[in-house]
């Protein structure tokens, strides 16, 4: 019902916030007016990591399953780029055209990450994060040690994005506006997903499992379908950052970055979908400008503390803070918020996502 | 530490207002270095090496103050290309001197080919295809590879020591591998052997080495253990500790100062071990007595002599600021003088005369040493031989030395 109201003609435009014009347009024109640099190693990374952290927030937020294999996932993909396209490392790299490489290793992505939700479904809370995190654990020393099909410690360099229509990909431009259409997208399809029957009754899953499987509904399949959609998330922004980086090793899927991403997402806040992008841009500048700010031996600290004043001061991450600032300040008489989940479904105000 | 973070920060500021006229009488340098991750320790001593060059010079090169800006990456080639993408990119350094690990090498000089009017110069990295293979015109590495340090122990193990069949155990990546083909090159050529059930890689940061230990056979002579920091404290100590007796001979950060300097037992288990590499703590002459005093003074809390790392990244910046004086700073031209300034330099370090190939790899003197016990009763690396102006293919002709293939597990084969 709430999914007819939202999307019928008539209510399209004028339900949309004047905030989400004014950062599209923002977006679209972000290029313009900076660096290369701030292009592509800030804008197009944030979105690359923003992505990935939002395939968790998918799964976190709506269905109540903290993964810590999404990173794992996003470097499958990225191995089965570097494995079945070109590398320049005379192992592997099958040769196979582009777009048949990119949509077997997003698919291939999609299915390792509902094998994984098969295996933690049954679980709940702190166990369902353990195991994932094993998985990804896995999966680096796996890639580690393997070198017939992974090269080991050194992975794979010269992976290239295709050439098309004369534009070359990894171009900061280019390459940045792919990601943002990728991300946009994503961002979108979550949105549209939360409120469609599948989104509802996963988050009423997520409420109360008993009840579900007492009205009739396959907790387990569901939970196992919302890993293949985030699969696929996680494993498009996995062939992005391949891209990006043009290589890949054990150390890009290692239990650090796993970290990162879990931090990406509760620091951008698991609230609404666009958290997560928050949360990389923040991470983004202050992995790349944190060093210029203090001594060079001390700038973790500095990473470090930042979180932790996020997460004292609003434990529902960044976004919780501008909301809560946004409380404070003389009220507007608009009442679309698009925070106001009890409309648009998404996690409840006082689900347990929100600690305040 | 802190006042010098403040001025960088406050030149900062000031260039960002003023614009280019102040620019112009400015060179940036970046230096890159793992201040994060496993080789934390390392890369602080590579910038001690940075800081002293720069000191050394008064920040000035070819009448230009020199601007420092540092980098970190935490040992992996991803966080070393965003990191020296930011420095070049953002920061627009001129000039970048780093990174320090094999892998991170490797990468940087790929990127360095997409970005020609930067000059790149090595920290410490070591891996042999940095250079060997497709190098990068505007790459310099002004210190040795991980082959050339163990240039003359193959030949003194087989000669001197006797040995004729050992076990190889290292840490399985780029540069333990270019270490064990160093070593195992020559000795295999005068008829050593190192068969391949007795070679064992593990992973960087393994602590459990027993089952390793129960596997080594006993028909060898020795091992070559290739492994760093606590990966070798840890194997010698368990070593020791399954009543081990075959003699070792080390890789180039398996004997030195951060492991001897090592609480325990294995002391006296790894006296006489040989060991080659670019640094040797006791070389008895002027020069290097000279730089280890002056590392000494200025960084009490450093090592008890400076590392590989300070070295290879002190030399690497000295070159840089030497080629600079030569042109005058000008680096108009995209850096092209700059350059060719660098494949002519010939200058005295520490530890002997450096130029470069026509790759723009190192030529220099190599340390083949020998744990000792020294007079304070620490363990110290006596100097036994210097092996003069080791060129990085271990004296045989390029095309040839290409034959010998790419450093990996099994090569050199020595069945």
């Amino acid at each position: 019902m709430g999914k007819r109201r939202i999307f019928s003609a008539t209510s399209l435009i004028s339900d949309i916030h004047p905030a989400v014009f004014m950062t599209a347009a923002f977006l679209l024109f972000y290029p313009s007016f900076v660096s290369d640099f701030f292009v592509f190693q800030i804008g197009a990374y944030s979105l690359i990591l923003g992505t990935i952290a939002l395939s968790l927030m998918m799964l976190a937020g709506y269905g109540g399953m903290v993964s810590l294999a999404q990173l794992t996932v996003a470097g499958l993909a990225g191995y089965l780029v570097a494995i079945l396209g070109t590398n320049s490392m005379e192992v592997m790299g099958l040769g196979w055209p582009w777009w048949l490489t990119v949509i077997t290793a997003v698919l291939g992505a999609a299915f390792f990450s509902a094998f994984i939700g098969a295996i933690s479904s049954r679980t709940q809370g702190i166990y369902t994060i353990m195991i994932t995190l094993a998985i990804g654990v896995a999966f680096f020393y796996f890639v580690r040690q393997n070198y017939a099909l992974f090269n080991g410690f050194t992975g794979f360099a010269g992976v290239e994005p295709p050439v098309l229509w004369g534009v070359y990909w990894r171009n900061p431009a280019p390459f940045y506006y792919l990601s943002l259409l990728v991300a946009s997208g994503f961002l979108w399809a979550v949105l549209y997903g939360a409120r469609s029957t599948f989104g509802l009754s996963l988050q009423a899953i997520r409420d109360n499992p008993r009840r579900m499987q007492a009205l009739g509904y396959n907790v387990i399949r569901h939970r196992i379908t919302a890993y293949f959609f985030s699969g696929i998330i996680a494993g498009t922004a996995g062939v992005l950052l391949v891209w990006f980086n043009g290589r890949i090793s054990p150390g890009s899927v290692g239990v650090d970055v796993i970290i990162d991403i879990l931090v990406i997402a509760v620091v951008g806040g698991l609230r609404h979908p666009v958290g997560p992008f928050l949360g990389a841009v923040l991470f983004v500048l202050l992995e790349n400008f944190a060093i210029d700010l203090i001594d060079r031996e001390r700038f973790n600290t500095v990473i470090g503390l930042v979180f932790l004043l996020v997460v004292v001061f609003s434990p529902d991450g960044i976004l919780g803070l501008w909301h809560r600032i946004r409380t404070k300040l003389p009220t507007r008489t608009s009442n679309r918020s698009k925070f106001d989940h009890s409309k648009q479904g998404g996690p409840p105000a006082d689900g347990p996502l929100e600690i305040s | 530490m802190l006042s010098f973070s403040k001025k960088t920060l406050a030149t900062a500021a000031i260039l960002s207002l003023t614009g280019t006229a102040i620019a112009q009488d400015t060179i940036k340098m970046g230096a890159l270095a793992t201040l994060e991750g496993a080789f934390t320790v390392l890369g602080e001593d590579g910038m001690r090496g940075v800081q002293m060059a720069l000191e050394e010079f008064g920040h000035q090169a070819g009448g230009k103050r020199i601007e420092l800006i540092t980098g970190s990456s935490d040992a992996s080639p991803d966080s070393a290309i965003r990191a020296a993408r930011k420095l070049v990119e953002q920061d627009r350094v001129q000039v970048l001197v780093g990174p320090l690990s094999g892998s991170e090498g490797l990468a940087v000089k790929d990127y360095a080919k997409t970005q020609p009017k930067v000059t790149f110069l090595n920290g410490t990295s070591a891996a042999q295809d940095t250079t060997l293979r497709n190098p990068a015109e505007n790459f310099f590495r002004f210190s040795t590879d991980g082959a050339q340090w163990m240039a003359g122990l193959g030949e003194y193990v087989y000669k001197e020591k006797g040995y004729r069949s050992v076990a190889v155990l290292a840490e399985d990546y780029s540069f333990p591998y270019t270490q064990v083909f160093g070593f195992l090159e020559p000795f295999c050529r005068l008829g050593g052997k190192a068969p391949g059930d007795a070679r064992f890689w593990v992973p960087i940061g393994n602590k459990d080495y027993s089952s390793v230990i129960a596997a080594l056979p006993d028909d060898v002579d020795a091992i070559y253990v290739a492994l760093g920091g606590a990966d070798a404290v840890n194997f010698l100590t368990q070593y020791e500790q399954a009543g081990g007796g075959l003699p070792l001979i080390g890789g180039s950060i398996t004997v030195d100062q951060s492991v001897l300097g090592a609480k325990g037992r294995t002391r006296d288990f790894v006296i006489g071990t040989p060991s080659g590499g670019p640094v040797s703590d006791t070389w008895d002459n002027p020069r290097w007595n000279q730089f280890v005093a002056a590392y000494k003074k200025r960084f009490p809390d450093g090592f008890p002599s400076p590392s590989l790392f300070a070295h290879g990244y002190y030399i690497n910046t000295k070159a840089a600021l030497l080629a600079l004086n030569q042109i005058g700073g000008d680096l108009s031209d995209d850096g092209a003088r700059f350059r060719a300034a660098l494949s002519k330099l010939e200058f005295e370090t520490p530890t002997g005369m450096v130029k470069v190939d026509a790759r723009r790899q190192a030529i220099a003197d190599i340390f083949l040493t020998e744990v000792i016990e020294g007079p304070e009763g620490n363990l110290v690396n006596k100097t036994i031989k210097v092996i003069p102006q080791v060129n990085q293919t271990l004296g045989v002709p390029y095309d040839q030395f290409l034959q010998y293939g790419q450093v990996s597990r099994e090569n050199p084969s020595c069945e």
